[in-house]
C-alpha cells in the first residue's frame, strides 16, 4: 500500500536512477563538489565543523524565506567561513565567479 | 557525471567552481581529496551500513548491549566511522516506544551509517512538523501507531546523531543476518517507517 503523502516532495522522484535504498545523492555535479570541499576542509582541520554548521543553519534559515536550494546554503556557509578566516579573498572570489560566468574560465574539476 | 556543460553556468554553479579553483590554487585542497569524498558518498557510504548494524543487533544480544552503551564504538566494530558519526546514540523501538529522528535546524544526520539524508529530511516541512505533530507526520509515511505507544522525537545536534533500531519483524526467526539486513530500510532507521516484513511465499 502506498502511503498518502501530504508533505511536499516527500516521495522519491519517479525518474531518479534506481537505487535499492536511497535516492540520487547529488542533483548536479557542483553540489557534490561543494559538499566534498566542506568535508575535505574539515578533515584537514582548515575549518571547524561546529562553526560551519552554525553558518549553515543561518544560511538555511535565510534561504527558507528566499527560496534557496539546499546546497546553495552549503556554498554560502563555505564562502563566509573561508572569507572570515582569510583563506579566500572576497573580491578575488567575485572576480573569479565573473570569469566563469563570462566563459573566460571553464575548467571544471 | 562528466563536467561537460551544454548550457550556460548558473550563478551558483559559477560561484562554486570559482571557490573550488581558488582553494586549489592556494594549496588548501587538492582535487583528489574532494574526489575521494564525493566518490565515497556516491558509491560506498549509505544506509546499507546502518542496516548491517541493525541486523547484527537483532541477532546478537551482546552486540546490541554494546550498541546501546557506546554506539559509535559498536558501529566502528563493523568498520563504519568518520565525519558526523563520532557521537552516536542508538535508540531502540519497542512495542511501547517509537523513536523518530530529525534535525530541526539544518540537516545533521549519521553519515557513516546512513549516507546523506533524503530530500524530505532537509525540508522545512518535515523539520518543523515532526516535532509538533509526530503522529500525523508518521501517518503520512504510512506508519500509524496505536495511541498507547509513546512517540519520542530526537533532535540531532552538532554533537549527537541518532540511529533508530527498528523492531525486528515477526516471522524472521529463521533468517540469516544478511537476509535480515535486507529488511532494514533507510526510513526505518530514521524512524518514519517500520522494517520491512519478509515476503511470504
Amino acid at each position: 500500500m502506498e502511503p498518502t503523502l501530504v508533505i511536499n516532495d516527500m516521495t522519491e522522484a519517479a525518474d531518479a536512477p534506481p537505487r535499492s535504498n536511497g535516492e540520487l545523492v547529488f542533483e548536479a555535479p557542483w553540489q557534490g563538489r561543494v559538499f566534498g570541499i566542506a568535508v575535505a576542509l574539515q578533515e584537514r582541520q582548515a575549518i571547524g565543523w561546529n562553526d560551519f554548521r552554525d553558518r549553515l543553519v543561518q544560511a538555511i534559515t535565510e534561504g527558507e524565506t528566499g527560496g534557496e536550494a539546499y546546497y546553495e546554503s552549503w556554498l554560502k556557509a563555505l564562502d563566509s567561513i573561508l572569507v572570515d578566516s582569510d583563506h579566500i579573498d572576497a573580491a578575488e572570489l567575485e572576480q573569479r565567479t565573473h570569469d566563469y560566468l563570462n566563459g573566460e574560465r571553464d575548467e571544471i574539476f | 557525471m562528466s563536467g561537460h556543460h551544454p548550457e550556460p553556468m548558473s550563478e551558483v554553479e559559477a560561484r562554486a567552481r570559482a571557490l573550488e579553483s581558488l582553494l586549489y590554487e592556494k594549496g588548501l585542497l587538492t582535487p583528489s581529496a574532494v574526489d575521494a569524498v564525493v566518490n565515497a558518498f556516491e558509491h560506498e557510504i549509505g544506509p546499507l551500513n546502518g542496516a548491517k548494524v541493525v541486523a547484527r543487533a537483532w541477532v546478537d544480544p551482546e552486540y546490541r548491549a554494546r550498541l546501546q552503551s557506546n554506539a559509535a564504538a559498536a558501529i566502528a566494530e563493523l568498520g563504519f566511522a568518520g565525519t558526523q558519526g563520532e557521537h552516536m546514540v542508538a535508540v531502540e523501538n519497542t512495542p511501547e516506544v517509537h523513536n523518530v529522528v530529525v534535525c530541526t535546524l539544518c540537516s545533521c544526520y549519521p553519515w557513516p551509517v546512513l549516507g546523506l539524508p533524503p530530500k524530505w529530511y532537509k525540508d522545512l516541512a518535515y523539520r518543523s512538523r515532526v516535532v509538533l505533530e509526530p503522529r500525523a507526520v508518521l501517518k503520512e509515511f504510512g506508519t500509524e501507531l496505536p495511541d498507547e505507544v509513546d512517540v519520542r522525537v530526537w533532535d540531532s545536534s552538532a554533537e549527537i546523531r541518532y540511529l533508530v533500531i527498528p523492531e525486528r519483524p515477526a516471522g524472521t526467526e529463521d533468517m540469516t543476518e544478511e537476509q535480515l539486513a535486507g529488511l532494514v530500510t533507510r526510513d526505518s532507521m530514521i524512524g518514519v517507517a517500520p522494517a520491512l516484513v519478509p515476503d511470504r511465499r
